[in-house]
């Protein structure tokens, strides 16, 4: 079959996004929207098993930590270059205000006794590359690699 | 039977309890209060949780069995688990489960544990 670029793709790169109300409800949504778009790649189930964990980490603290559980959006968007797929998850929520905390493994804010604080360790074990950036009362930004197929 | 609830079984001082298919933080809202009721209203002296029908889990069902399991630590009690997947195991390993929680094939094995 001919294989073609998309008008508009920039070569070789191909994304995708969406905005979503910061609801419980949607983690589900996320991690299937993002595995469904990453099947292009002809990913193992155990490498769309590690994405999905690692995008239903970031959305579940968006909603919780970052909006509080109040109304807000989320933005996804994922891209794939060549092999490497790009996550990115995004909030305009409280923030964090210190990072290095917030990501030691078993460190959580909740009192409830009900939330592991494994949600960073998560995401860096099951993909190859994270980064986030977090501003306290504008939002967090989180950003994950992994490249597919070895 | 929903697929996205937790269903209760109780079997004298041993409270079986089956998971949802996607256990994550939306789905493992309603959990904390429904055992603790059931803790408090019944001797229960183990828990087993099966996993057979649930496909996924995150740190949120990590965060939830981890409590469970402190309680019952602190009543002298067990909890053991039967019927996880390779997606459930991975999760279960990475995050330390695996070492605090036995886990049998099947119901049976997890009941006479």
């Amino acid at each position: 079959m001919e294989k073609r670029q998309e008008a508009g793709a920039e070569e070789g790169t191909e994304t995708f996004q969406m905005e979503m109300d910061s609801l419980s409800r949607n983690e589900e949504f996320a991690r299937v929207v993002v595995a469904v778009f990453m099947s292009r790649l002809n990913p193992t189930l155990e490498e769309m098993d590690d994405v999905k964990t690692a995008v239903s980490e970031a959305v579940t603290n968006a909603i919780i930590h970052g909006y509080r559980k109040k109304p807000g959006k989320v933005y996804i968007t994922c891209s794939i270059s060549g092999r490497e797929l790009t996550v990115t998850v995004r909030d305009e929520g409280v923030g964090i205000d210190n990072l290095k905390k917030a990501m030691e493994p078993m460190y959580t804010t909740d009192k409830t006794g009900e939330r592991s604080g494994m949600g960073f360790s998560f995401m860096e074990a099951f993909m190859d590359r994270l980064e986030v950036e977090s501003c306290p009362g504008k939002g967090t930004t989180v950003r994950m690699k992994k490249r597919i197929g070895g | 039977m929903n697929e996205n609830t937790f269903t209760y079984e109780p079997r004298g001082q041993v409270l079986v309890i089956h998971l949802p298919k996607e256990l994550d933080h939306h789905n493992c809202r309603n959990l904390r209060y429904e055992t603790d009721l059931l803790l408090a209203e019944n001797y229960i002296t183990k828990i087993i949780f099966d996993f057979s029908r649930t496909e996924f889990m995150d740190s949120s069902g990590i965060g939830v069995l981890l409590n469970r399991y402190k309680q019952m630590a602190g009543s002298g009690g067990s909890v053991a688990l039967y019927g996880a997947g390779a997606q459930v195991r991975r999760i279960l390993y990475v995050g330390g489960l695996a070492r605090l929680v036995p886990c049998f094939d099947t119901k049976e094995a997890a009941l006479t544990c």
